[in-house]
């Protein structure tokens, strides 16, 4: 099996996708020639010309608002927003059009488009370029989030949700395109949405998590096996819809939770995994759960100093899951 | 009334009576809206009352076999043209299953529907515009000759979507036209409070696109201007920017009271050119329709409203559950 990194993923699946069912074609800013600011659509305007690899005006609501239009008359669109940061002038068409267009027709219209966006924090992007969104689109029904953390699950996810007939939200965390690297199989492969998966097995503390918090606690339930405590990580995959059995599994597993997000604390997905852990799963628990996120400001700053401050990392979270596993 | 000689435009006496048919049709389920409404069967209307000749005229110059429609919620006329009939639009009225437009889960007004061509619209104004543009692109990248229309008021046209979409048009070329409905107030707001410049269609020349803007009261001089921006579309030409002036001849919907902010004066000069009236006497005038065909026609439209109230009205709601119902995929 090769090793490929997470942004390779990426490019592999478009391409594998695109060469399997001709309706598929990118739109997004910078996508074509420049192969896109990160690379992720890189070599594919040259297998596959302009058309189906389109560089959009810089216009957020158009490229959303056009795949959606395209996306009804049975064109298959994999839009590109060039960083999660600035999806907000299409937050309108997303949550307004695309996630209730099955709805409001009983499935007459149906708007199967893949919306990709790079995400998340720890690469000096300030305000405007590090920024986690999901939880802005957690509670509107119609859309799915798909949030891998490993160069094997982009690609089997990011195929699955092309292939999906309902608009997914397809977040890539940009510190882990070239930081994260990993097997993935030649051809093809996807893998269910909405199913997470156990990253580590472990006995005295369960930590959910999603995107680069995924290696970033690995890593710390690396260096507390040498203290004698037991992590088990359950990574989320799809953040909706959430895997409910599994995060229920998961807790029985240890009786102890703590959920490890990027973005702030305040209304954020974790708020939502502690609800269904209390109503579903209270008498398995030896310690109240734990929410371990950002700070409840309105972005990570430039200054380096702040924005270190801003992120978790492997340190602050084996501090918060030793906390738990001592409770 | 028109000046224009619909002969000598191609039309057959049977078109035009065709269109006068389409628009008297919107009028009269508009109409009977309103008293359903007054009565206390429907909850909420919204009316195209004084928009039909800038409505049918548009859509008569679209062909319904391969065209798309992406309206906006006045646009009665040109869904009936499009072929949505009295009893589809009265379902949707008392929001019951069969209504083609959203099953009954949206209001009035929200048109939809694939079997009819209709892209399905939202009530967050001018969203459809990219809609269309999409619609437009697929239809380039796979070779159709499809053309499709958009409309908005000019309330809406200060919407960021109008100007993403015609950019975005312009750049590729794209086989749509753009159709602005100006009536002359967004709600209660007049054009001195809504745009700086009262003739929309000048933005085409920003976009690099042709715009025009017409007499909405005149039928055949929308439907000629249209005809010629779909025969642009479908040469590969690009799109088309058209404004209509007409006039909103009742109040916005059947929760807004336009005395406050209009006089009763101006609207009553308005009714002096309605296009119902006037395009009625333009074809007595040319002696098209008779007073037989006229009585013919009006007979067929209040049987044709009439029965599809009545079935509307008997017609069983969906059960509550079903409100859970095509969320995702089932």
């Amino acid at each position: 099996m090769a090793i490929k990194s997470y942004i390779e993923a990426v490019t592999d699946a478009l391409a594998e996708e695109m060469e399997r069912d001709p309706s598929i074609f990118i739109l997004g800013e910078d996508v074509g020639v420049r192969g896109g600011v990160f690379r992720a659509t890189a070599g594919l305007i040259e297998k596959f010309g302009e058309d189906r690899v389109m560089d959009s005006p810089l216009s957020e609501s158009a490229i959303v608002g056009v795949s959606i239009g395209a996306a009804m008359v049975g064109m298959r669109p994999v839009a590109e927003i060039q960083f999660a940061d600035f999806i907000f002038p299409a937050y309108n068409q997303i949550v307004s059009e695309a996630a209730r267009i099955r709805y409001r027709t009983k499935s007459d219209w149906t708007v199967p488009m893949t919306i990709r966006a790079p995400y998340g924090g720890g690469v000096h992007g300030a305000l405007y370029h590090s920024q986690s969104i999901e939880a802005l689109f957690m509670n509107v029904p119609g859309i799915k989030i798909v949030m891998p953390s490993t160069p094997y699950d982009v690609k089997g996810l990011l195929k699955a949700s092309i292939r999906d007939n309902d608009p997914v939200l397809f977040f890539e965390h940009k510190r882990c395109y070239r930081l994260i690297k990993g097997e993935v199989p030649e051809g093809d492969y996807t893998i269910e949405i909405g199913k997470a998966d156990v990253k580590r097995e472990g006995t005295d503390v369960t930590v959910i998590t999603y995107g680069l918090m995924v290696h970033y606690t690995l890593e710390a339930a690396e260096a507390l096996e040498k203290e004698g405590i037991s992590v088990h990580v359950l990574d989320l995959r799809t953040i909706k819809p959430l895997d409910r059995e599994a995060i229920l599994e998961a807790t029985r597993k240890t009786g102890k939770v703590l959920i490890v997000h990027e973005h702030g604390k305040f209304g954020g997905v974790g708020g939502e995994i502690s609800a269904i852990i209390s109503e579903e799963a209270l008498f398995e628990l030896d310690a109240p759960i734990g929410r371990l996120a950002g700070p409840d400001v309105p972005a990570m700053p430039y200054s380096p100093p702040q924005e270190k401050f801003y992120m978790l990392n492997p340190t602050k979270i084996a501090d918060a899951i030793r906390k738990l596993a001592e409770f | 009334m028109s000046k224009l000689n619909y002969k000598e435009m191609g039309l057959t006496d049977e078109q035009v009576l065709d269109m006068y048919y389409y628009m008297l049709l919107a009028r009269k389920i508009d109409e009977r809206f309103w008293l359903l409404n007054r009565a206390g069967k429907i909850p909420f209307v919204i009316s195209c009352q004084g928009q039909e000749a800038a409505q049918v005229g548009a859509a008569y110059a679209m062909d319904t076999a391969i065209d798309y429609l992406a309206p906006y919620y006045r646009d009665l006329g040109c869904v009936l043209v499009f072929g949505q009939t009295a009893e589809d639009i009265m379902m949707s009225a008392f929001a019951k299953p069969g209504d083609p437009n959203s099953n009954g889960r949206q209001m009035p007004g929200h048109f939809g529907g694939k079997k009819y061509r209709t892209l399905t619209g939202s009530s967050p104004v001018t969203t459809q515009f990219p809609h269309a543009v999409g619609a437009a692109l697929a239809a380039k990248m796979r070779g159709e000759k499809s053309v499709v229309y958009t409309s908005t008021g000019e309330g809406s046209s200060n919407q960021g979507d109008f100007h993403e979409a015609c950019n975005f048009a312009a750049v590729h070329k794209l086989p749509v036209v753009f159709y602005v409905e100006n009536n002359g107030y967004a709600i209660s707001v007049p054009l001195d409070k809504q745009l700086g410049n009262h003739n929309t269609a000048d933005r085409a020349v920003g976009y690099g696109f042709p715009g025009f803007s017409i007499d909405g009261n005149d039928v055949l001089e929308v439907y000629q201007t249209m005809k010629t921006a779909v025969d642009r579309a479908r040469n590969g030409e690009g799109p088309t920017l058209i404004e209509a002036r007409t006039y909103r001849l009742v109040p916005h919907s059947s929760d807004d009271d336009d005395r406050a902010y209009r006089s009763r004066e101006e609207v009553a000069e308005a009714k002096t050119k309605d296009p119902l009236i006037t395009f009625a006497q333009y074809l007595r005038d040319h002696g098209v329709l008779t007073p037989e065909k006229e009585q013919e026609m009006n007979d067929r439209i209040m049987r044709d409203v009439n029965e599809g109230t009545e079935k509307a009205e008997k017609a069983p709601f969906f059960a509550p559950e079903d409100t859970l119902t095509h969320v995702y995929e089932e």
